[in-house]
Formats: C-alpha cells, sequence, structure tokens
C-alpha cells in the first residue's frame, strides 16, 4: 500500500501542542515531521511518543551506559535483547534481566506488581529460556503509625501482587530484598527480576527477519488497559497522578502459564523465527523493535488484531499494554503449526500481517492507511542526551563528617537494629511467594545468595540481588562499586563465580543536574567494580523520573548477579548441602572466623540511620582489590570443601552477622574481638564470617595468609547464647530473645 | 509401575513429580493431557499441584469437569491408585472422590513454609515407608489448603479412619499453632474409603532428595508404586 497515511474523522489536529502534550519537545516533534517529510497522523504521533518516551528510549541513559562492560568469554547475548543471555557450562545457558514496574505499583499496587513480574518472565522465555527462579528488589516509605497508613497498604499491595502471580505461573520466589526509607514515601521502588535457563542451541531472538513471513499475534486480546504506561512511567508524580489508575494494566497470571508452555513449545517446533512479548508500549515497540533488529519493515493490518471490543481505534490498538500478548515471526507458509500449538493451550492466535524489505512500519485499518514510518531511524535514531551534570548543591553537606557516638550498651543497639523493619525478619514476605516449586531450591530466600541446582549437572546457580541507596546518596560512585562488590561478595559466600549482571537504576528526573549526575556517578562506580571483577552487563532497565512535587527517590541502582558453581559436591555432602550453603550456625564446635579488616565506617550505615538519626559522611571505602582477594578466598575455600556456613558483613556489620547466623536455627557462639563496642556496628567492606570444623582452621587461616586476606578465629559456635566479649565489655543474650525481636519487627510494622 | 501425570492449562508440579518418579525411583512415566479421554494403561495417576485454569472459580472446580477426569473417576472407582497433591486434592475434592472442601488459610494470604505432619496410617500403601506417628517435614504452597466439612462427616471421616496426614509441631503434638491454614481437626491428607485415592496439601515431591537436604516425601511417592497391586490398603482399616 503506498498511500499516504492519513487522519480520520473525529481525530485530533496534530500540531507541537498536541505534540508536547505527548511529551515530545519542540525539537523531537520537529525531528519527527522531518523524518515523516510531513506531519505525523494521530496514530504516527502515540508510536513516536511511546519510542521516544524515556522508558523505551533511555534517551537520557544511554550514553553513560556505554560505560559498562558487555562482554566475556561466557557472554551469548549481551544488552538488547529481552533479555540477556550467559553460557553455564554443560551445554546451558542463562538468560536473565532485571526490571521496574515503580510506577504503576505505587498508583495501583497489586496489578502493578503482579504484571512486573508477568513481563519480566515474558522477557526471558521469549529468548527460549524456562523460567527457573524470581527475584525482588523493593524499596518502600516509613511504614510506621498514621503516616504511613498508605505505605502499609502499599507493601501489602506489592507482596500479594507478587506472590499471586509468580506462584500461578509457577516460578519460585527465591530472594531479594526488601528495604525502608523515607526517600520512597512518594515514589516506592518494585524491581523484578527473572532467570532462565535453556539448551545453548535452543536460544531465541526478537528478530523480524525474510519478507514475506508471516507475523502471528498471540495470548490475550487487545483492551484499553496501560495505554501510554511507558509515558506515564517516563513522568514525575504530582497531585495528579491518581487519575493515571488506568493506564495501569491488569495481569492474569493464567494466560501468562499457558503462554509460556505454549510458547517454547512452539519454539522447539522448528518453525518458528523470532519471538517477542508485547511490553513497555505494546505492539508499538514488540514490531519496531523486531522488524530494527532484523533491519526489516512490517505491514500489519490493524483490523486483524484480536480486541476486547471492537471500538478501540489504531492508536489505541498501538499503544496499549494489555499483558500476556506475543508477537511471533514463522517461517511463510509454516504458520498453522504455531497457531495450533497456540490453541491446543486454549490461545488464541492470528495472523495479522508479515515481513518485509522496506524498512518501513506499515499500518493499515479498515482499508485506509494510518501509519507509514521509517523503523530503524525511530528506534535506533531515538533522541539521545547528554544532561548537564552537576554534584547537588547540598553534597558537601551530606558528606560533611558527623561523629558516631559508641552505644553505652552495645547489646540493647543490637536489639533495637533487629526490630526494624529494615533489618528485621523477612519471613512474613517470602512466606507469601512460593520459593520451592521446579524443586530446585537449594537454598531460598534470607539468605546472602539463593542456590539452585541445576538438574541432570553437576552444578549449580547462585543468584542475589543488591544495593545500598543511602551510600549511593551520600557518594553515589562509592555506592555503585559498592552494591556490585556485595553482589560478587553474596555470591563467594556460596562458592560460585559471577557470569553476568543484570541491573536496574532507579532515579530521579534526569533533568535535574544533580540527578543526572547522580546516575552517571553510580554507573562509572558499578562499571569499575564489574571491571574489576570481570563482571560483564548483560542486560538491565533504567526507570527514571521517580520523584513526587520535585522529591526524588535516593539513587538506586539495583543490581542482581548470577554465579556458577562447578561442582556442588565439591561443597559439601549432599545431605549437607542445604546446611553448609547458608549462612545460619547449624553445628555446634565450629570454629568461627572473621575475615577482612576494618577501618570503623559508619557514614549511611544502620547504626548511624536507624539509632543515631543521621544519614550523613562518607559511605564505606570499597577496596576492589581486597574485595577480590576476600572473594577468590571464599571460593577457595568452598570449593577445597573446608567451609561449613558464611555470611558476609553488610548492613548492622559484625554484630548484627553474627546475630543472624544465631538467629537461624537457634544456635549460640562464645567468642571475643578486639575492637571496642562502636566498631561491632562499623560497615567496613570486603569482610565475611566464615565456620570451619576445627581440623580445617589451619587450612584457612594458610589460604587467607597466602591471598593477603586478614582472618582471626574469633569463638566456637555452640550453646543458646550469644555471648561475644569486646574491648570493655560482654554482649550477652539469649539468642531466642533476640530471635522473637527480629522475628516481630516486620509483622508488627505492616500490622 | 506405569505412572501418569495429568497436565491441566495451569498445573505446574507436573515436571517436579515427573522428576522424582521418573528420575529417582526409575518408573516408566508419561502425561496425560487434561483433554484425553484414557490413561494410556497407567497404574498409577497423579494430580499435580498447581493453578488448573488459574484457579479462578474456586481451587480445582474447573479441572474436576475436565474430559481426563471421568476416566480418572473410573480408575479410582476401580481400585486403581489417585494421588491428588494440592491443587490435585482440592480437584479430588472437587470430583466428589474425596469429602470435604477447602477454604482460604486462615489469615487469608498464601502460605509457603516448611510444615510437620504426623503420619495416621500405617496400613495403607501409601505410608508403607512410614510407621503411624512418624513425624515427617513437607513444604506446603497454596492459599486453599483450609480443609472443612460438617462435624458429622468429619467425625465419620475420623471413624472410618481416613485421615492419613494431620499438621503437627516438631514433636508430633497438634498444636493450633502447628495448623497455619486453619484445617478443621488439623486434616493434612485424607484418603478414600477404599484407601487407593488419597489427597494431601504438602508436596512431597519437592521433599525427595537429598541434595534438597529433605527426604521425608520420597516415601510416600516410593509408597504410591510399591507393590504393583491395586489396591491401596494393605490391611483392613478400622470401621
Amino acid at each position: 500500500m503506498t498511500t499516504t497515511p492519513s487522519s480520520a474523522a473525529g481525530e485530533p489536529v496534530v500540531d507541537s501542542a498536541l505534540a508536547a502534550d505527548h511529551g515530545l519537545t519542540g525539537e523531537e516533534f520537529g525531528g519527527l515531521c522531518d523524518l515523516l517529510g510531513r506531519s505525523p497522523t494521530w496514530t504516527e504521533l502515540g508510536i513516536a511518543s511511546a519510542l521516544y518516551s524515556e522508558h523505551c528510549s533511555y534517551k537520557s541513559s544511554k550514553i553513560h551506559l556505554r560505560r559498562f562492560p558487555t562482554r566475556s568469554r561466557r557472554v551469548v547475548h549481551g544488552p538488547g535483547e529481552n533479555a540477556g543471555v550467559v553460557d553455564i557450562g554443560h551445554g546451558w545457558v542463562a538468560a536473565f534481566k532485571m526490571e521496574s514496574h515503580n510506577h504503576p505499583s505505587f498508583i495501583e499496587p497489586y496489578q502493578g506488581a503482579a504484571t512486573g513480574v508477568g513481563g519480566i518472565l515474558r522477557d526471558v522465555f521469549t529468548m527460549g529460556a524456562r523460567p527457573i527462579a524470581c527475584l525482588d528488589s523493593l524499596r518502600f516509605g516509613e511504614i510506621d503509625g498514621e503516616r504511613g497508613a498508605r505505605m502499609r497498604h502499599l507493601v501489602d499491595g506489592v507482596v500479594r501482587g507478587i506472590g499471586d502471580y509468580g506462584n500461578c505461573v509457577g516460578i519460585p520466589t527465591v530472594g531479594g530484598e526488601t528495604g525502608f526509607h523515607p526517600s520512597y514515601n512518594g515514589n516506592i521502588l518494585v524491581n523484578a527480576f527473572a532467570l532462565g535457563v535453556c539448551r545453548e542451541d535452543r536460544i531465541f531472538t526478537a528478530t523480524a527477519s525474510g519478507a514475506g513471513n508471516p507475523i502471528l499475534y498471540a495470548g490475550s486480546r487487545t483492551g484499553r488497559d496501560g495505554i501510554h504506561g511507558a509515558t506515564m512511567a517516563s513522568e514525575a508524580f504530582d497531585a495528579e497522578s491518581e487519575a493515571k489508575r488506568p493506564t495501569v494494566q491488569v495481569g492474569d497470571p493464567f494466560t501468562e502459564k499457558v503462554l509460556l508452555e505454549a510458547s517454547l513449545e512452539a519454539m522447539r517446533s522448528g518453525v518458528v523465527l523470532g519471538v517477542q512479548d508485547m511490553g513497555a508500549a505494546g505492539l508499538t515497540s514488540s514490531c519496531f523493535e523486531m522488524a530494527a533488529r532484523g533491519g526489516a519493515g512490517v505491514d500489519i493490518d490493524l483490523d486483524l488484531v484480536p480486541l476486547r471490543e471492537a471500538s478501540l481505534t489504531p492508536y489505541e490498538i498501538m499503544l496499549s499494554e494489555s499483558q500476556e500478548r506475543m508477537v511471533f515471526v514463522t517461517q511463510r507458509g509454516q504458520e498453522e503449526a504455531v497457531v495450533e500449538i497456540l490453541s491446543r493451550w486454549g490461545l488464541e492466535a492470528s495472523k495479522i500481517g508479515r515481513v518485509t524489505d522496506s524498512g518501513r512500519a506499515r499500518l493499515t485499518f479498515r482499508g485506509r492507511t494510518v501509519a507509514d514510518m521509517p523503523v530503524e531511524p525511530l528506534v535506533d535514531g531515538a533522541p539521545v542526551y547528554d544532561r548537564p551534570a552537576a554534584p547537588p548543591a547540598d553534597l558537601r553537606e551530606r558528606q560533611r563528617a558527623v561523629d558516631c557516638e559508641a552505644p553505652e550498651d552495645p547489646l540493647r543497639a543490637l536489639r533495637s537494629l533487629l526490630g526494624t523493619p529494615e533489618l528485621g525478619d523477612k519471613t512474613w514476605i517470602h512466606r507469601q511467594y512460593d520459593s520451592t516449586v521446579r524443586s530446585n531450591t537449594i537454598i531460598g530466600p534470607g539468605s546472602d545468595a539463593a542456590v539452585l541446582r541445576l538438574k541432570g549437572t553437576p552444578s549449580a546457580l547462585a543468584l542475589t540481588s543488591d544495593v545500598n541507596p543511602s551510600y549511593c546518596w551520600l557518594e553515589p560512585r562509592m555506592g555503585g562499586r559498592q552494591a556490585v562488590a556485595e553482589a560478587v561478595r553474596n555470591l563467594a559466600t556460596v562458592g560460585a563465580e559471577p557470569v553476568g549482571m543484570t541491573n536496574c537504576l532507579n532515579f530521579g528526573s534526569p533533568e535535574n543536574p544533580g540527578i543526572a549526575w547522580q546516575l552517571r556517578e553510580c554507573i562509572e562506580g558499578m562499571a569499575e567494580a564489574c571491571r574489576a571483577f570481570d563482571v560483564p552487563v548483560i542486560s538491565g532497565n533504567v526507570s527514571l523520573y521517580n520523584e513526587t512535587e520535585g522529591e526524588a527517590v535516593h539513587p538506586t541502582p539495583t543490581v542482581a548477579i548470577v554465579g556458577v558453581i562447578d561442582r556442588l559436591r565439591d561443597l559439601g555432602t549432599e545431605g549437607d548441602l542445604h546446611l553448609v550453603l547458608g549462612c545460619g550456625f547449624w553445628r555446634p564446635g565450629d570454629r568461627i572466623v572473621l575475615l577482612g579488616s576494618d577501618s570503623g565506617e559508619y557514614g549511611g550505615s544502620a547504626y548511624q540511620r536507624l539509632l543515631q538519626r543521621v544519614e550523613a559522611g562518607r559511605p564505606p571505602a570499597v577496596d576492589l582489590e581486597a574485595e577480590a582477594a576476600l572473594c577468590g578466598l571464599l571460593r577457595q575455600s568452598r570449593r577445597a570443601g573446608w567451609l561449613s556456613g558464611c555470611h558476609d558483613l553488610a548492613d548492622g556489620g559484625l554484630l548484627v552477622a553474627l546475630a543472624e547466623c544465631a538467629m537461624a536455627r537457634g544456635i549460640g557462639l562464645r567468642g571475643a574481638v578486639g575492637c571496642g563496642p562502636l566498631a561491632l556496628f562499623s560497615e567496613g567492606q570486603a569482610r565475611a564470617i566464615v565456620t570451619v570444623p576445627g581440623s580445617r582452621t589451619e587450612d584457612l587461616l594458610a589460604a587467607a595468609e597466602a591471598g593477603g586476606v586478614p582472618a582471626s578465629e574469633i569463638g566456637d559456635v555452640g550453646g543458646d547464647r550469644l555471648v561475644l566479649d569486646f574491648d570493655g565489655g560482654t554482649v550477652d543474650s539469649a539468642v531466642d530473645d533476640l530471635r522473637r525481636i527480629w522475628t516481630e519487627a516486620l509483622p508488627r510494622a505492616v500490622g | 509401575m506405569k505412572c501418569g501425570i495429568v497436565v491441566f492449562p495451569g498445573s505446574n508440579c507436573d515436571h517436579d513429580v515427573y522428576h522424582v518418579l521418573s528420575h529417582v525411583l526409575e518408573q516408566e512415566t508419561r502425561f496425560l493431557w487434561h483433554q484425553e479421554t484414557s490413561l494410556e494403561g497407567c497404574e498409577l495417576v497423579v494430580l499435580p499441584g498447581g493453578f488448573s485454569y488459574g484457579d479462578y472459580l474456586r481451587a480445582g472446580s474447573m479441572a474436576a469437569h475436565s474430559p481426563i477426569m471421568a476416566a480418572v473417576r473410573r480408575h479410582a472407582e476401580a481400585g486403581g491408585r489417585v494421588l491428588g497433591i494440592c491443587n490435585g486434592f482440592q480437584m479430588l475434592l472437587e470430583t466428589g472422590l474425596l469429602p470435604g472442601a477447602m477454604r482460604r488459610n486462615r489469615d487469608l494470604r498464601f502460605l509457603s513454609v516448611d510444615v510437620h505432619l504426623r503420619v495416621e496410617r500405617d496400613d495403607l500403601t501409601w505410608c508403607s515407608s512410614y510407621r503411624r506417628g512418624d513425624v515427617l517435614r513437607m513444604p506446603i504452597a497454596h492459599a486453599e489448603g483450609n480443609y472443612v466439612d460438617t462435624g458429622e462427616a468429619l467425625d465419620e471421616l475420623e471413624r472410618r479412619g481416613q485421615v492419613v496426614f494431620r499438621y503437627v509441631d516438631a514433636a508430633g503434638r497438634r498444636e493450633p499453632a502447628a495448623n497455619l491454614n486453619g484445617s478443621e481437626r488439623a486434616i493434612a491428607g485424607i484418603c478414600n474409603a477404599g484407601g487407593n485415592v488419597l489427597g494431601l496439601m504438602p508436596h512431597p515431591e519437592r521433599c525427595a532428595e537429598e541434595m534438597l537436604g529433605n527426604r521425608d516425601g520420597l516415601g510416600l511417592l516410593a509408597g504410591a508404586v510399591a507393590g504393583g497391586g491395586r489396591v491401596g490398603v494393605l490391611a483392613a482399616a478400622g470401621g
């Protein structure tokens, strides 16, 4: 069809004011007109505004994302596909990605979080990989008292939404993190991660190629939900945001589950060439992105798109974010085979168009061309901004060193910390998520890293997600570095070698130079650490405009890293693996060894924030060499089978970490450290506590010395009390007593 | 033994049961599609966990009307072995092959946690690896596992010895705190009068291998394929 596209009767006249309403700047609108050689139609304006949105185009972050290393000998597909793919050995590959669903979750927590899980699962199975695990990284505001009422509702809705969706699809949620901080009062963060695996020769990509090949639409019908969701996710909130509830999509996990099974079966049939889900910006982004990857064009007949109601306009069809929809490109003449598989699973499938070699997306509706746009310039040529960046005016004030007072009674301080929702036990959340379905979970939620066996191989995968937003707020570069270092360390505690990273960069408005600077600095710090640990970034997501009336969230670059344990049997006997890979004490008599050294770090620490009610100074320094040495030692000790347990020191420091080890199974310790009471709460990095049978202590200490890692024996596992002598006193408490405070903290707070 | 696992749209524990029956217990195992009308000669039929048809009505109620369920019913009525796990148990209640019904969990939340079960019968082939009074640890993962029936029906169930597993604490005591979903009489699993149909909410297939830290469930699946006979009851049950 060669007719020039035209607007239909009743459609608005497209001008720069209407374009501005769609979030396009004057310059972007001018560029669009130049590209088309005319004014866009109403439908074309909608399409361009979605493709140019921050959410789809990464226009403010692209320039910084280039800093990430993206290659290694294991990387099969780096950023740019639905999910990144790495080689995990034995003929298997892992596909994974993390994505935000912040804006919708704040407006409608249950559906917002649920569809976040749905979207990330589709990203993974469109690669041909079967999802085997999810993680969720959540940040909420204050949940206490009257002010926290709405936040408690959000916590409840988000947790139910994640649970109901993942549980129904049957993918275990094996970990994640949940934090609380006033900076999230106006914008919560919901970052969902999914991991899938498949045989290395079974990977698919989202590519449309081969002129004449049919394009199939599969799954749910298209409705009016989620229209302009991507645009909403590219704006700050204001008093009117409640009115955006209709832009939140509604999820149906059952359809997702059958779509998953049907898609994997269709991909095994041999006639599918490319697959793409319809996520943000729906049919628009799936058609344009698939065509762009294949250097092709597409002709789509919008009359053939299955609709929930006949009255949808082309504009609405192209921008709907109805969930559980997919696009398949098949070999010509083979589409019936795919339709048959889908219909066996009770899914509708219809041919809506074909691949062309025109390089253009041409859309027709009721005999009329409604859009005719060049694909590549709109996708790859979307605007890229190098936004002005400068340190925030109050940075010096934030980083001003403050004196941290030593606790008069460290036990009381410990009890206070364990009783906060921040450091309290998260079982109230985890037990609403199925963590054992698929029967691979050796270590589930609540540990440093989750561990999943890989059936049919001698190996296992480990996964973790981390970030400390306070550190990032105080010194973004150090905070970025720390997030990666902590994730790598968490994997090392179970002996896993990191093989790839994904991330979700949650920030305020990049149009604010202070925020643009935070973004750049965090990325720089993360990239430094990735290079130091040789961890490629294989996928990721950027969520900007997380702010309300000028108040931005703390910079929160969530990091998720996947690691490989080559031979599980090296780490312990089969029956002991679930004990030795966890971080709790379980065998009385084991020696406790503290690895790493401390220089007294309190800036942004849990002790400073939660007890001294200050957030100031410099965050803990991250010495990448010391981290690498510690992680190397941990992996070596794991492979040698020396360790009966390991826990890294993180939020709260040494005393909190020891308490966590003790509370896990109610088994205590008796020990002594040479530091004063304040240092018990220092968050100095590159540290871990390990337990070893007495017979292995010498081996471990010798290896530590050879590796340049400071090591000191600090006590023995046993009894039902936590007893720790420090310089100036003794902490002595029944473990059960601590455990009660710790387990009651979150249920009490969410009421 | 020839084992069949019924796959409904929304089943999500089908692969896990397959793994244990086929790879751990080395039985001849196949999947049976919900639209089939024959069990293809399978002696043990497993209705696996999941969210069949999304469970948007009552859990298991749609699946109870699947074409294959007529064959499952005939198999059960002829004394053949039928095991329903979690959503499969809910289906057995919905078909009437087992008595009672499920309500939402007591606190109205999904529960994913390890529980302790007391074995109440050891004269069933299902339980031939256990002794009466044994305390097993198994994971549960459900939102509707709060078993209910009328008082009379529950009395009848008890009298006939059809309660096979009960939620207890680690020491084997019936405590309200150990009955997390709020089931009447702490019922976790029941069988029919013939003993050949068993339904339970916990997931034995998720705790059948040493590597996962718990093998307490292996005995139940081993019992399910033990003997090779058709009748579930080893010795006459009381009543």
